[in-house]
């Protein structure tokens, strides 16, 4: 029994006494015939009935062979199916999954049916022990350590103490010293968020002219003219950079052509050509890009988060968790009518940090509109 | 065939080499035998084991093609539909080992349902650990690696998610950086020195390559063993039974017994993880082509267990602080710092400190070995369902798109019930889950004091009809009488109205309220019922036929 205090009277007549719904005294679960006392030869071990177990080792064998069978099958399928296209690789995988799934089913059924029905049924009872050691041996510990340090000297000999630490001190910052390189482009770290204020719209072409906005994937530029109707979205990357990662992670754009009287007083109408909006598609929670559109609404909206910007309205935040508006790039078109860059945001485009400051608010003392 | 009388020279042999050379035989002697208790919920453990396992088997096979490299190379293997297609190099290879590699995409989709059911076995387990009070003295330090090795284990599947460099992994890593980039002070050097400059520059694969097939599958097997042995030193807990109590352990022994069904059992969650891989597609990386920064696939979701991170980011209000104005410093993006930080932080830490917190409350300096019913420590498992709670809430509001699309609800107010229902669920949650427990505890006072139901109806001599019970059979009573009081620290002023020692002062007082309405017996296993009429059973006559009152 266990060792507890609540011990109470048990009436002689309760044993036998069935309860519906759970077996009759004497049956197991399985619903054979409990092994009879004398069966059990150490106590907590319940040998099995011989017959029983005599049965239950044909189905052991039949298991241990399937998984035979399956893993022969494994290796034919290896050499006979063939990958390269999704279909061949989808019968190929069906093959060499399905193979090594029962291979391991059936090796696991047997043994799970060796332990339940062939070795006996255990309640074996062990002590525990307090894990505390002994006293004798943690006194013995005590005097032994207290004894090894004063042997050493460590403890009379302040300067060896002392300098020891002194000398832990430098070398322990070693490894940490050596990540500095970590950043491969060998800046100071102060001008990290520098670089950060800067996109590639910023910058010239070769002969001096402002980039061309280009469509992304195919690197078409944009003659102004031929984006003509209202409701209309392109994604837009910088022309020479449609394959700079680090380029697109702050640059791509979303642009939108809408009817003159749609626009709201949120958009810069000096940084628009004829309707023509262009944004930031970095979403300025974390970072997704912002690429759904909602023709009607005219709701720029982050997959990733469910940021919500009204792109009427300068793409204002109107829902979730981004706390800032999408920012505007100004667009121009050039001479022969392609849609390009009047130059760089005015605010850093994506995520906060930071040294990021109220970068609107900056732009705007400086006069425009952010 | 006879059975054996020595051990056979195959094994004698090489036994006794060994011996000779390491003195195994003591400790064979000691551990041979070692008992090992049974009951469901100590299995869940040995998932996350096992699973741990697939993960290293199918991970070694991986690496032998995948390129941990984003150099930008135009693709030119099986796949017809992207080829000539730029992409890096990780990808190219990752379309490799799933299209030109025989089994390949066999272990990938294996590698992946391993992860997500590695992440599962451990998070089942810490709550079966908890609920039970498995964390308790001797425990803790073993409890304390264990939730090191949640959290590692975390850290492995956002490692390993961002390998294969498609567009839906790209996702997962642009919302890491701006996760990263906001924190206040060291984001911006944080992101440098992870991307190797500005996102997502060429080194981040490579980098989280080695953390994933290196640095950190190391810690988490060295701690799984650290775990494992603190778990055969300590033995293993039990639940409260007939003949169980805390100074004895029963159950199968390990040879011949335990070993075969862990085994067994190892076997039955490889087959699982490779019927899952045969038959339940896992991150088709094909059909989301390669990463670049500029586009997104609607509908992206993280691995289960980033869930929570992404609902808890969906919910949050837009806010975001410049603490000196336009000044180049200061910007506090309180929209992402505060989801990114404080539900994990609440989490791991709580986890991490409750076996201490409760101590501190309950003054419980024992050891513990007879598991807790989870209903017999009311507050312990009420404060543990609210945390599942807000966990599961947040995980859901981490597909509130697709709960918006499939129930036709608006998007919007997915949200704003979330941001709600964050602070009421778990709250609501403590107090039902407190009664719950309560009523549990009364329903084992009526079985101990009244007897369950025998499905006997007898009629009375006055012409009522009663249901006769019968007293519970050894086994289930002794199961209900392993309820022990939860331990109260004394709290109480002595005679001249001084509070003891410890509970003076705010904190002490805050202690002594905690302590009087953690610990102590709610419902006391033999006055549940206040009737005084003994045992009803057959033939007694008893006219009581509540259990629960």
């Amino acid at each position: 029994m266990t060792d507890n205090e609540h011990e109470i009277e048990q009436p002689d007549e309760r044993v036998p006494k069935r309860v519906i719904g759970t077996p009759a005294p004497g049956t197991s679960l399985l619903g054979e015939a409990e092994p009879a006392d004398e069966d059990v030869e150490v106590p907590g071990v319940t040998l099995q009935d011989e017959q029983k177990a005599r049965k239950a080792e044909r189905i052991v064998a039949l298991c241990f062979f399937v998984t035979f069978l399956a893993a022969v099958a494994f290796i034919i399928s290896y050499v006979f199916f063939q990958v390269g296209s999704p279909e061949s690789t989808g019968v190929s995988n069906l093959a060499l999954g399905g193979t090594l799934t029962l291979a391991l089913l059936g090796l696991a059924v047997g043994i799970v049916v060796w332990v339940r029905q062939i070795m006996p049924k255990y309640s074996l009872v062990q002590e525990r022990h307090p894990m505390v050691s002994p006293a004798d041996d943690r006194e013995y510990v005590a005097d032994t350590f207290v004894r090894g340090a004063n042997e050493s000297g460590f403890v009379k000999r302040k300067l060896l103490r002392r300098t020891l630490l002194l000398a832990a001190a430098p070398l322990g910052l070693v490894p940490l010293v050596l990540l500095r390189d970590l950043d491969n482009s060998k800046m100071p770290g102060a001008r990290f968020n520098k670089t950060l204020r800067h996109t590639v719209w910023g910058e010239k072409t070769k002969d001096g002219k402002p980039l061309k906005l280009v469509v992304e994937g195919t690197g078409q530029p944009i003659r102004a003219a031929d984006f003509n109707s209202p409701g209309g979205i392109l994604s837009v990357v910088p022309e020479g950079y449609e394959h700079d990662l680090n380029a697109l992670a702050k640059a791509t754009l979303i642009l939108i052509k809408f009817r003159p009287e749609e626009i709201k007083s949120g958009v810069n109408q000096n940084w628009t050509h004829d309707g023509i909006v262009a944004y930031s598609k970095i979403c300025t929670h974390v970072g997704c890009p912002a690429a759904l559109y909602e023709q009607t609404t005219h709701h720029i909206l982050c997959p990733c988060h469910q940021s919500t910007f009204d792109a009427a309205d300068g793409a204002k935040v109107i829902f979730g968790p981004a706390a800032r508006p999408l920012p505007q790039l100004p667009i121009a078109v050039d001479s022969e009518g392609y849609l390009v860059a009047q130059g760089d945001f005015k605010v850093p485009p994506g995520p906060s940090y930071w040294e990021r400051g109220d970068a609107e608010a900056e732009a705007r003392a400086k006069g425009g509109q952010a | 065939m006879s059975e054996l009388t020595t051990v056979p020279k195959a094994i004698g042999g090489p036994s006794n080499y060994l011996d000779e050379r390491l003195g195994a035989g003591n400790f064979l002697k000691r551990n041979l035998r070692k008992v090992f208790p049974d009951h469901w919920s100590f299995l869940l453990g040995e998932i996350a084991l096992y699973s741990f396992v697939i993960l290293l088997l199918t991970g070694t096979f991986l690496t032998l093609w995948f390129k941990p490299s984003m150099m930008e190379i135009e693709y030119a293997g099986s796949y017809a539909p992207l080829r000539g297609v730029m992409m890096s190099e990780a990808y190219a290879s990752s379309l490799e080992i799933s299209f030109d590699v025989r089994g390949g995409l066999l272990m990938r989709q294996m590698h992946h349902w391993a992860a997500l059911l590695f992440v599962a076995g451990m998070t089942v387990h810490a709550l079966r650990v908890f609920f039970t009070g498995a964390y308790r003295k001797p425990r803790e330090l073993n409890w304390i690696i264990g939730v090191l090795l949640l959290t590692l284990a975390l850290a492995e599947g956002l490692t390993g998610y961002s390998l294969p460099d498609d567009l839906l992994s790209g996702a997962g890593l642009r919302i890491t950086e701006g996760v990263a980039i906001s924190l206040p002070l060291v984001g911006t050097y944080i992101t440098f020195f992870l991307f190797g400059g500005e996102y997502p520059g060429e080194d981040v694969i490579a980098r989280f390559y080695s953390l994933h097939i290196l640095l950190i599958p190391g810690i988490i097997l060295a701690l799984v063993s650290a775990h494992m042995v603190l778990m055969w030193m300590q033995k293993h807990t039990q639940m409260p039974g007939k003949g169980r109590n805390n100074h004895n352990v029963v159950g199968a022994p390990f040879y011949p017994a335990f070993m075969a069904k862990a085994g067994a059992y190892f076997l039955f969650t490889f087959a699982v993880i490779a019927g899952l891989a045969t038959f339940a597609q896992i991150n088709p990386i094909w059909l989301f082509g390669p990463y670049t920064p500029a586009d997104i696939s609607a509908g992206s979701q993280p691995d289960w267990y980033m869930g929570f991170l992404e609902g808890a980011l969906r919910i949050m209000p837009s806010w975001e602080i410049n603490m000196f104005g336009t000044a180049n410093a200061g910007t506090l993006p309180l929209s992402v710092i505060i989801p990114a930080l404080v539900p994990m932080g609440i989490i791991m830490t709580g986890l991490a400190l409750y076996p201490f917190l409760e101590q501190w409350v309950t003054g419980d300096k024992r050891e513990h070995h007879v598991a807790d019913r989870p209903r017999n420590n009311p507050h312990r498992t009420s404060i543990g369902i609210s945390a599942i709670t807000f966990y599961g809430l947040l995980w859901l509001l981490g597909a509130n798109d697709e709960i918006a699309a499939n129930f036709h609800v608006s998007l919007n107010w997915t949200t704003y019930v979330g941001r709600v229902l964050i602070f009421v669920g778990p709250a609501l949650a403590y107090l039902i889950t407190y009664r719950m427990c309560l009523g549990l505890q009364r329903y084992d006072a009526g079985v101990i004091s009244h007897g369950v139901e025998s499905g006997v109806i007898k009629r009375l001599p006055h012409g009522e009809f009663i249901e006769v019970h019968t007293p519970p059979a050894d086994d289930i009573e002794a199961h209900v009488r392993g309820k022990r009081p939860v331990l109260m620290l004394p709290v109480d002023d002595d005679s001249s109205g001084i509070p003891p020692k410890g509970m003076r002062g705010p904190l002490g007082k805050l202690r002594g309220l905690m302590s009087k309405a953690y610990g102590g017996e709610k419902i006391p296993l033999d006055d549940g019922h206040g009737d005084g009429d003994g045992h009803a059973a057959i033939g007694e006559g008893s006219d009581d036929h509540t259990l629960t009152r």
